[in-house]
């Protein structure tokens, strides 16, 4: 890659607060001096591509909270794109156990130490998880 | 408090960028690519079984601390590291050790800090940076990644450097204690590249090195039929960001092992390695072009079979490239 082919195709997903750095090559073939770079295409396509992806699971989650499928903290799993053992280990309880979390009649019954556990791992308050807009 | 003169460098890396700076700091000058190739940090991989989000991981480079571990043993630099059990105790010797002036670096998740741009903050927990002084409560940090210095508060801090997952970072911390002065670089060079062609051609098992490009080539080439439209694109997608994200990719990784070479042969009067550097810059532009391919495929969201099979065809022939790379690599004299 030369130092004029160093992509710059932003698209704000830095959101111009930083660049990053590629090693890029002179005319002569040489490396002298690093390039910034705003961001490149194919990256962008796979960023949005992956936040599509989080935003569509969010957005089912909060369906199925209001239909009474699952419980909010299935609804915050994705939000804070966590996974099952991910915040099994911040809440400090088995895998099963959260799962066991996951459905409404078993949320219901929580304790208030086990939803602060929850609202902490979070970062929100227990009111808000009880209720998900 | 006291204040530290911290010259920050912005370098593509974390890792292989806070030895660059770190050393700096105690007068030994390493350039990132210098520490990338002595820390044999270049690499393949493909993990169909290690899912991050439910998509199989892919990496261009050596495993999180490998670099650093290697770098100071073959540069004879001593560390201090530290992990803790309790976020009070890590804040406190972290504290401690600035407080006599000394940057420290830690390991944190890019999620918990709040400076990184938020499309970039997914739950990764490798990232190092270094911390060099106070401002206030702030602590002042150099994130090799950023541009410039920035401040991060306590809480932040304390959250990104006990983040849960995998690795856990458990607040380590690290700074060097013992840094020689003057060292001659021909040794480490030869054992960093030494290492990294064993590692690239040599490991026994399908998804490592040379070896797993062509694993993933087999792989990518039925992702259409195997997962369907819409979770092909989302593998390949993963694909290409484990490769460009935040110029840790693939390709930049290849540009930054041949800006390596390439010093390596100055210093050393090797124009064989120059030579060599040129041929991993074309390398490189390989896998851009893959990735540029990749990445129109991700948006046109249609998987066809033909076009998966051409991306299949282009790792082939980075895998065939790299592989005749490495092996004239590990023929040099040095």
């Amino acid at each position: 890659m030369k130092q004029n082919e160093v992509p710059q195709d932003g698209d704000n997903l830095h959101e111009g607060t930083f660049k990053q750095l590629f090693y890029a090559v002179n005319d002569a073939g040489e490396y002298k001096q690093p390039v910034t770079s705003v961001g490149w295409e194919p990256e962008n396509v796979a960023m949005a591509q992956a936040w599509e992806e989080v935003h569509a699971k969010v957005e089912k989650a909060r369906e199925r909270v209001l239909a009474g499928e699952i419980s909010p903290i299935a609804y915050y799993m994705e939000k804070t794109l966590m996974d099952l053992p991910l915040l099994a280990s911040y809440v400090s309880k088995f895998q099963w156990q959260v799962k066991r979390h996951l459905q409404p009649r078993v949320f219901k019954n929580l304790s208030s130490t086990m939803l602060q556990r929850y609202a902490a791992a979070f970062k929100i308050t227990v009111q808000e998880l009880q209720h998900i807009k | 408090m006291s204040q530290v003169q911290f010259n920050h460098v912005q370098t593509a890396h974390c890792e292989s960028g806070v030895i660059s700076n770190l050393f700096r700091h105690y007068g030994l000058n390493i350039s990132e690519p210098m520490a990338f190739g002595i820390g044999a940090g270049i690499f393949f991989g493909h993990l169909p079984f290690v899912k991050v989000n439910g998509v199989p991981g892919t990496t261009y480079r050596i495993w999180p601390g490998a670099i650093f571990q290697r770098v100071c043993s073959r540069l004879g630099v001593k560390m201090q590291s530290q992990k803790f059990s309790s976020p009070e105790k890590a804040m406190q010797a972290l504290d401690r050790v600035i407080g006599e002036g000394i940057p420290v670096g830690v390991l944190s998740s890019v999620y918990y800090l709040p400076y990184f741009p938020p499309a970039y903050r997914f739950h990764f927990n490798a990232h190092n940076l270094v911390i060099y002084g106070k401002n206030g409560d702030n602590y002042q940090v150099s994130d090799p990644i950023m541009d410039v210095v920035t401040e991060i508060d306590p809480k932040s801090l304390a959250e990104a450097r006990f983040a849960k997952g995998f690795p856990e970072p458990k607040g380590k911390m690290y700074y060097p204690v013992q840094v020689p002065s003057g060292v001659s670089l021909q040794k480490p060079i030869r054992q960093g590249i030494e290492q990294a062609c064993h590692y690239m051609l040599k490991i026994p098992v399908p998804m490592f090195g040379v070896k797993g490009m062509r694993f993933l080539a087999k792989r990518v080439k039925h992702y259409p039929e195997k997962l369907g439209d819409r979770k092909a694109t989302l593998y390949l997608g993963n694909i290409i960001r484990m490769q460009e994200e935040i110029g840790t990719g693939g390709a930049g990784f290849r540009f930054m092992y041949a800006a390596f070479l390439q010093e390596a042969a100055d210093l050393l009067q090797q124009p064989e390695l120059a030579k060599l550097s040129r041929e991993l810059t074309g390398i490189g532009d390989l896998w851009r072009n893959f990735a540029f391919n990749a990445g129109r495929v991700c948006k046109s969201r249609s998987a066809d079979n033909v076009s998966y099979a051409e991306l299949s065809e282009m790792l082939l022939q980075c895998a065939a490239a790299e592989e005749v790379f490495f092996k004239k690599l590990s023929k040099v004299k040095i």
